[in-house]
């Protein structure tokens, strides 16, 4: 039976050649459930940003082996010939800052996903804003993202993360720049979500207040990842309004 | 698909406008260096449309006698007058010269015509005020340009003329606005001399004893009448008979008369080609500074605003976003603003062209092509910028 998250086997990464030649990953192995929501923590320079490139197909590893639900992604060379589209509808990302396009409203930022893909408007439109009420942000549909308070922001990004429906979500430190509620708040969505839409979700941290929320943690140094169980104090899943339709 | 430039201008609509604005004003100078240049050759076609003639006939190898001087005995249209397929024959001067008008001077363009009513060579065609010049001296026709009124008194030289009537578009290749005055006035003011200049002619002539024999009273008398008039005149304006080709009509007076004739497509031909054409290739190359201006600061802004969106572009292009995507967002942003340029300049233009002193003509079809220019110049204009955009890497987005 095939794993239906993420799978990384031996994954390593080396920039440059010769003696200048770094090895920023040196056999990364991680698992990680559809629903589940897991930390990776580590050190500066440790080799978590490059994981999440390599994860989010933004560069190349070396070698070893990826795949996402039943596909393989990678093994010993890109396995899909279309990585755009890979990072279109197969993978979410949530950012440290929002990176909202700016000159859409909240609605159009989150349906712009969609649209790309092809869906018509109206319905991307519709998407945007189901997920919109699902993460209590509805009422700003038409607000520009400068309107917008950091923690509605944060909201609105993981909405566009999730509106094409990925198998997984990278997010990279999402509660950095918020106080401790609004960071709670946020892992707890990204909780939520990932057990109603049945998503993989990596959260890189740095962030104290959050990690004790996962149940399982890889920690990263020196390009290696070590698994050990988290606090797993986690969340009650799926508060009723986030129920499943 | 919403379009993602539209939005973007929508956004900072101001500072598109603005620059919008800047980039207008420059394009409505392009067009207005476009509409000097059409109305100079419309100054031209004008030129010859009102001289109501068909042929030109001027002095033998010039290119008389708008584009260079040219000088005829003013009996010589009593033989082509006799020439196959000629209707009418007229002589005419041309002098451009500064008209006293009170306390100024007009720049003028003072043409001699023979007396008679509108239709004969040389006359304007028509009047929007007063009448022709009916009597043999000191009335003149001018062109409202001149700023003249009917009834006024204008100096040329020494002699004062009094405006009967006024015409409309009559102006000389260059521009300046016609004056008509009645041929032996034009005559007599091309060759006056001040009154110094005469006693001491006068004085040379007595002083020779070719013209000043003992016991031939009569003679230096005639030397000196001869030398106080003038019996020149620039050209013949020459008007066919229906069924003769203006060609079949100048061939025998070339031949028989040994004169230059020049039928109106020539004479179109010398004023457009070499009477005008170093101002065409000053305003051309004009024009093509600006066009380079133009495509150098749409270059700019865009690939300015582009610099401001690399964020947004990462993480466009993290999420999915095709490349041609982004380089249609970006070549569409340039576009917008050449139109937004275009119809700015094009109001530009309209608006103070009236207010040249020499004709400004704006063509649509200058519009047109302007437009089309400008497109051309805003999407090669915006290749920098689309490089810089695709040059952007996705993993500027994840930071690290």
């Amino acid at each position: 039976m095939h794993w239906q998250g993420i799978k990384i086997e031996g994954l390593r990464k080396r920039y440059g050649e010769g003696d200048t030649a770094v090895d920023a990953l040196k056999g990364v192995d991680m698992r990680v459930a559809p629903g589940e929501v897991v930390g990776l923590v580590g050190p500066s320079g440790s080799g978590k940003t490059t994981l999440l490139k390599c994860l989010g197909a933004v560069i190349e590893p070396t070698a070893g082996r990826m795949s996402l639900g039943e596909d393989v992604i990678y093994d010993q060379g890109w396995k899909i010939s279309d990585l755009r589209e890979l990072r279109r509808d197969k993978i979410g990302f949530v950012f440290q800052a929002p990176y909202l396009i700016p000159f859409l409203d909240v609605t159009d930022n989150v349906a712009l996903l969609p649209m790309l893909a092809g869906v018509p408007n109206e319905e991307a439109r519709k998407r945007a804003v189901e997920l919109l009420e699902a993460l209590d942000v509805a009422h700003r549909a038409k607000a520009m993202p400068s309107q917008l308070s950091g923690g509605e922001q944060q909201r609105v990004s993981i909405a566009r993360a999730l509106v094409n429906r990925p198998p997984v979500i990278l997010a990279d430190e999402p509660t950095a720049p918020l106080d401790s509620e609004r960071a709670l708040a946020v892992i707890r969505i990204l909780n939520d979500m990932a057990h109603r839409f049945e998503t993989a979700v990596i959260v890189v941290t740095h962030d104290e207040k959050i990690i004790p929320t996962f149940k399982r943690i890889y920690h990263i140094r020196d390009g290696v990842t070590y698994e050990e169980a988290g606090e797993g104090r986690g969340f009650e899943p799926a508060l009723d309004k986030f129920a499943v339709k | 698909m919403i379009s993602l430039a539209g939005r973007d201008i929508l956004h900072s609509w101001g500072k598109f406008v603005f620059t919008g604005v800047g980039l207008g004003l420059l394009i409505g100078v392009t067009l207005t260096m476009a509409g000097v240049y059409r109305g100079m050759v419309d100054d031209g076609k004008a030129l010859l449309d009102n001289s109501g003639a068909d042929l030109w006939v001027v002095q033998k190898d010039t290119l008389g006698p708008y584009a260079e001087s040219s000088s005829l005995y003013d009996d010589v249209y009593r033989g082509i007058l006799g020439m196959p397929g000629v209707a009418r024959a007229a002589n005419v001067t041309y002098l451009t010269m500064q008209v006293r008008h009170g306390e100024t001077d007009v720049r003028s363009m003072v043409v001699g015509v023979v007396p008679g009513g509108p239709g004969e060579p040389g006359q304007p065609g028509y009047l929007i005020a007063g009448r022709q010049i009916t009597r043999g001296h000191y009335e003149a026709v001018a062109d409202v340009a001149t700023k003249f009124q009917l009834g006024e008194r204008i100096q040329i030289r020494r002699n004062i003329y009094t405006v009967v009537g006024l015409t409309r578009r009559m102006v000389s290749s260059s521009g300046d606005p016609m004056v008509f005055i009645a041929l032996k006035d034009a005559q007599a003011a091309q060759f006056l001399k001040d009154n110094d200049a005469i006693v001491h002619q006068r004085r040379r002539t007595s002083a020779n004893p070719t013209y000043n024999r003992p016991g031939v009273p009569g003679l230096l008398n005639s030397v000196i009448a001869s030398q106080s008039i003038n019996t020149s005149v620039n050209a013949v304006l020459v008007q066919i008979l229906p069924g003769f080709t203006p060609a079949e009509v100048a061939e025998p007076i070339r031949r028989w008369k040994r004169l230059q004739v020049y039928t109106r497509a020539q004479m179109e031909d010398l004023l457009i080609r070499k009477l005008i054409a170093t101002s065409a290739k000053q305003i051309g190359m004009f024009l093509v500074i600006l066009a380079i201006v133009s495509a150098a600061i749409v270059a700019f802004i865009i690939y300015t605003l582009t610099l401001g969106k690399i964020r947004e572009i990462a993480v466009l292009k993290l999420i999915g976003t095709k490349n041609r995507t982004i380089a249609g967002m970006i070549m569409q942003q340039a576009v917008g603003l050449g139109m937004i340029g275009f119809v700015v300049g094009k109001i530009a233009a309209t608006t103070w062209a009236p207010f040249f002193p020499k004709y400004v003509l704006l063509e649509p079809v200058d519009a047109a092509w302007g437009f089309f220019a400008l497109m051309v110049i805003c999407v090669l204009a915006s290749v920098l910028a689309i490089r810089a955009a695709l040059k952007v890497d996705p993993a500027e987005a994840i930071g690290g």
